[in-house]
């Protein structure tokens, strides 16, 4: 008792002026507990025949919380049904604490504290107060426990509140959250909701959310209405409710009605899968045409077989991660940054790549190839001693990451997305490069004949080195938005050259669209197959499919039109 | 009677054929000088003497004498036929598999699991019996014919498809590296029944001989140097008969020839999977000595090394493939030991070197010097 008190003198004389009025709270439920030690009925008045009429028992948070540490027993269930009749705005961020297990209450002179979870040590403050207490050792406190049902009570009770959330988000989560535990003491701040939401999603859910309690109502028009209610929604309670009626209901025309309904919306699911895949499937195409599209520059431009494109994909990967280690502190804008650094730095590496070895090769494809190749072993070892042969990671900005959740089944990764939309417009930009300005119709022009190029007036030593220059600096933005999708590491290159070379030949050389419809058809026949066959073998046979479409049409989807021998 | 003089114009062809290949004569010389050598200096000097030649070097001397049939057989496509084919490796580990399968067989219940049918992985994955595909490989004829068939058979068919469509160049050399990369991807899958990931490997005896002996080393390393000889001669000789030349000028100049009434298809598949059977035999032959035949082996890397062996030796010269196989595989065996990180740097310099300076490998070198002596 006297060192209890001497502790509670020492705390007044440490904390500063509106802390005093918690701890003079403090002294007076130490008053009430010391006569009736129970906190199982917080809100009851202060016991009658206690001395002090004067003092009025107010049931505050922070007595509350005084009074739980006090108490030897610290029921946690009391102790969030006390709170949860509380309307202060501590409460909540409380809870919160509470649900995520930060909560403690000190072994030696009991009080509620917050920890911060340390090595050792754990840092704690008050949770009345919120004054920082310094470090204690682990022994030193008792973490506040829960067990599975008090958190899902937490939960709902947070989820209570936030239904009066301003934020429609919060409101949105609040309901599906209910919805998913199928709280039934919801139900009225569900309708009380109902009566004044004015956004239309929260609208829509709510208006599920009580549906989904009609379903398990006893009426049986109640029942029915709600069958009506919820028809095409793919929420996953409401869908177990369904199935639920359709088995055990005992009224006949609703287990039919529910099993209709239920088809209606296995049949969306189905559907909505199928759009999932078809997503997939542009999402790769994209990668391989970001990836390949480069190729069919140099390849079809210059009849150059470029062994270390994906070499150069790499470059770009590692430009990015040297570029957000540049910029440590503007994680959102250094991939943006990144795209013109990567260009610039595999289009220099590609301008020497053609400057130093494939001029003395022209009209020598096979010798291109070797010598290519001997340069991606080159490059793949540079990037093994200048930073190592571990995978590094590129991280993803905020922006980038996530899921855009159109409905309950269907979610579109964002990077994904972005890559999408960033690989159309390096196709348009491309593809404008080379039909409007001077440079592009240079390129054209030696791709279709060189020689009468040359006779009037292309340089066609320059358009070479530029073609090859723009060719790799387009591996290098693929390389960028790659470094979103995968490991950035030496061997990367290795894992597109294949299919990057499978594009080129499937479309046909020399034509940007042949390159654009073959990544695309490929891709998406990839992620159609990959459910039935597995990954390997939906790669296995595309490949063979390819193998196989080569010897019926060796120019591809679009052969280059011309009249020329082929030797 | 005619078969007589049909057995003598062809020998006589050979020793034609040999006549006026130097190079041949001081390869096929130095393979019956190795073959007297390394078992002497092995099995006879005793292991105190710093003049033994241990089985580690016995072994990796035969590793290199089947990469050496490897390249000859690329050589054959590529340097007379102009076929570049990215997609040797994948006949080389073809016809190591078949003999793996035989070698597995062999184990029988000195397995770890040793269930008397079914190899190890197919215990761990719980197989119930040996695959269909697997019968038969207990027998070391068969299993040996299947190593120069499932090639040969791989070879016609690919061939037949590619050259019948005139798939040539780049395309075709893409294709068959996409070929080698499904082969792979498919040879790592468990469910095809070959190991999956692991391969196979432990391998006990051959033939009823003990696989660690040092004299079944020996056999095998003569066997390797024998086989190399012969492939030799019959490579030598098939390039200098009439196919050899009309395989050459489709190479040179593949229309004119279609347009002088040559069925250019036939002839490149003829080759072809001549070429693909030799490979086999070499891969079967390098299983036995290295103990292990796994996935790996189909990795495009593997197959565009030995286009760099040959190239490097010098193409459509038969000797100059052997001699850039040994070469560089002597290089990386150095290499990897003293400084690993330089090889892929070196490997790939000697890419860009040999292709822009040396067009004619390290063979050429020689001839070029040959010519200025007669210019002078």
């Amino acid at each position: 008792m006297l060192r209890l008190f001497g502790s509670l003198h020492k705390i007044i004389v440490s904390l500063h002026a509106p802390v005093l009025r918690a701890t003079r709270a403090l002294i007076l439920t130490f008053v009430v507990i010391s006569s009736a030690p129970s906190i199982a009925q917080p809100v009851i008045p202060a016991p009658a025949g206690l001395a002090d009429e004067a003092v009025t028992y107010i049931n505050t948070y922070s007595n509350i919380l005084q009074s739980f540490a006090a108490n030897e027993d610290r029921e946690t269930a009391d102790l969030i049904a006390a709170l949860a009749l509380l309307e202060e705005p501590q409460v909540r961020t409380f809870l919160d604490t509470l649900l995520a297990g930060d909560v403690y209450v000190m072994r030696e002179n009991p009080r509620v504290v917050i920890a911060t979870r340390g090595e050792d040590l754990l840092a704690i403050t008050d949770a009345i107060t919120g004054a920082a207490l310094g470090e204690v050792a682990t022994r030193a406190v008792q973490r506040v426990s829960l067990n599975n049902s008090l958190r899902r009570t937490l939960r709902v009770l947070l989820a209570d509140l936030d239904l009066e959330s301003p934020d429609p988000a919060a409101r949105l989560d609040a309901v599906a959250y209910l919805m998913s535990q199928g709280a039934e003491e919801s139900k009225p701040k569900l309708e009380a909701l109902l009566a004044n939401e004015e956004d239309t999603a929260v609208l829509t859910q709510v208006t599920a959310a009580l549906a989904l309690l009609d379903l398990t109502s006893t009426d049986s028009v109640v029942r029915g209405q709600a069958i009506d209610a919820v028809d095409g929604n793919l929420n996953n309670a409401i869908r177990n409710a369904l199935a639920e009626i359709a088995e055990n209901d005992p009224d006949e025309a609703l287990r039919v009605k529910a099993r209709e309904s239920l088809e209606g919306i296995a049949d969306r699911i189905r559907w909505l899968g199928h759009l999932e895949t078809l997503f997939f499937g542009i999402s790769l195409g994209s990668v391989l045409l970001l990836a390949a599209i480069g190729l069919a520059i140099t390849f079809g431009v210059m009849g150059v077989i470029n062994m270390a494109h994906g070499e150069l994909i790499m470059l770009g990967a590692y430009t990015t991660f040297v570029v957000q280690q540049l910029l440590p502190n503007h994680l959102e804008i250094s991939i943006i940054v990144a795209i013109p650094a990567a260009f610039i730095v595999s289009a220099l590496f590609g301008i020497a790549i053609e400057r130093g070895v494939i001029r003395f090769l022209y009209g020598r494809p096979l010798e291109t190839l070797l010598a290519t190749f001997g340069i991606s072993l080159i490059l793949q070892q540079l990037v093994r001693t200048v930073f190592s042969p571990l995978n590094r990671s590129v991280s993803t900005p905020q922006w980038m990451s996530g899921q855009w959740q159109i409905n309950e089944v269907l979610a579109l990764n964002y990077n994904r997305l972005y890559i999408i939309i960033f690989c159309l417009l390096v196709f348009f930009l491309l593809s404008m490069l080379l039909k409007k300005t001077r440079l592009g119709i240079e390129v054209r022009a030696v791709a279709q004949n060189r020689a009468m190029a040359r006779a009037i007036g292309v340089r066609s030593n320059r358009v070479d080195a530029l073609t090859f220059g723009l060719g790799s600096g387009i591996a290098g933005i693929a390389g960028v938005a790659l470094s979103q999708l995968t490991n950035v590491g030496p061997n990367m290159g290795q894992d597109y050259i294949v299919d990057s070379f499978m594009v080129v030949v499937f479309g046909g050389v020399g034509n940007l669209w042949g390159a654009f419809y073959s990544s695309f058809i490929l891709g998406i026949v990839n992620k159609v197959l990959e459910p039935e066959a597995g990954a390997v073998l939906a790669k296995i046979l595309i490949l063979v499919f390819i193998i196989l479409f080569i010897q019926r049409q060796p120019r591809g989807l679009f052969p280059a039109k011309g009249r020329g021998v082929e030797d | 009677m005619p078969i007589d003089t049909a057995n003598i114009s062809s020998h006589s062809m050979i020793l034609n054929a040999l006549g006026k290949d130097r190079g041949g004569q001081i390869l096929l010389l130095a393979l019956l000088g190795i073959c007297i050598v390394v078992p002497v200096f092995n099995l006879l000097v005793p292991q105190t003497s710093s003049l033994h030649l241990s089985t580690y070097v016995v072994t990796l001397l035969g590793k290199y004498l089947c990469f050496a049939l490897l390249a000859l057989a690329l050589d054959l496509a590529w340097g007379y036929c102009g076929i570049l084919s990215l997609g040797h490796g994948a006949f080389f580990a073809l016809g190591g598999y078949c003999m793996g399968m035989y070698l597995m067989r062999q184990i029988g219940t000195r397995g770890v699991y040793g269930d008397p049918v079914l190899p190890d992985f197919m215990v761990f994955l719980d197989w119930e019996e040996l695959p269909w595909y697997w019968l038969g490989f207990d027998n070391f004829g068969f299993a040996m014919l299947m190593a120069l068939l499932v090639p040969g058979i791989l070879g016609f068919v690919f061939g037949w498809l590619a050259f019948r469509s005139r798939v040539t160049g780049v395309y075709l050399s893409i294709i068959l590296q996409a070929l080698t990369y499904a082969l792979m991807l498919a040879f790592f899958r468990n469910e095809m029944g070959f190991g999956g990931n692991n391969g196979m490997t432990d391998f006990k005896d051959i033939l009823g001989f003990d696989l660690q002996a040092d004299t079944t080393r020996i056999a095998l390393f003569v066997l390797t140097a024998v086989i190399l000889a012969l492939v030799y001669v019959v490579s030598r000789y098939v390039v200098s008969s009439k196919f050899g030349r009309v395989v050459v000028s489709i190479r040179d100049a593949e229309s004119r020839m279609r347009f002088l009434g040559y069925k250019v298809d036939r002839y490149k598949t003829a080759l072809f999977v001549f070429s693909a059977v030799i490979a086999g035999i070499a891969g079967a032959l390098y299983v036995p000595m290295v103990g292990i035949i796994n996935p790996g082996e189909f990795s495009p890397l593997n197959s565009i090394e030995i286009v760099i062996w040959v190239a490097i030796g010098g193409r459509s010269t038969l000797f100059g493939a052997v001699l850039g196989a040994i070469l560089v595989n002597y290089a990386k065996t150095r290499f990897t030991a003293v400084m690993p990180e330089m090889w892929l740097f070196g490997l790939g310099a000697l890419f860009v070197l040999v292709t822009v300076f040396l067009p004619k490998g390290v063979v050429g070198l020689f001839g070029a010097r040959k010519k200025k002596d007669v210019q002078s």
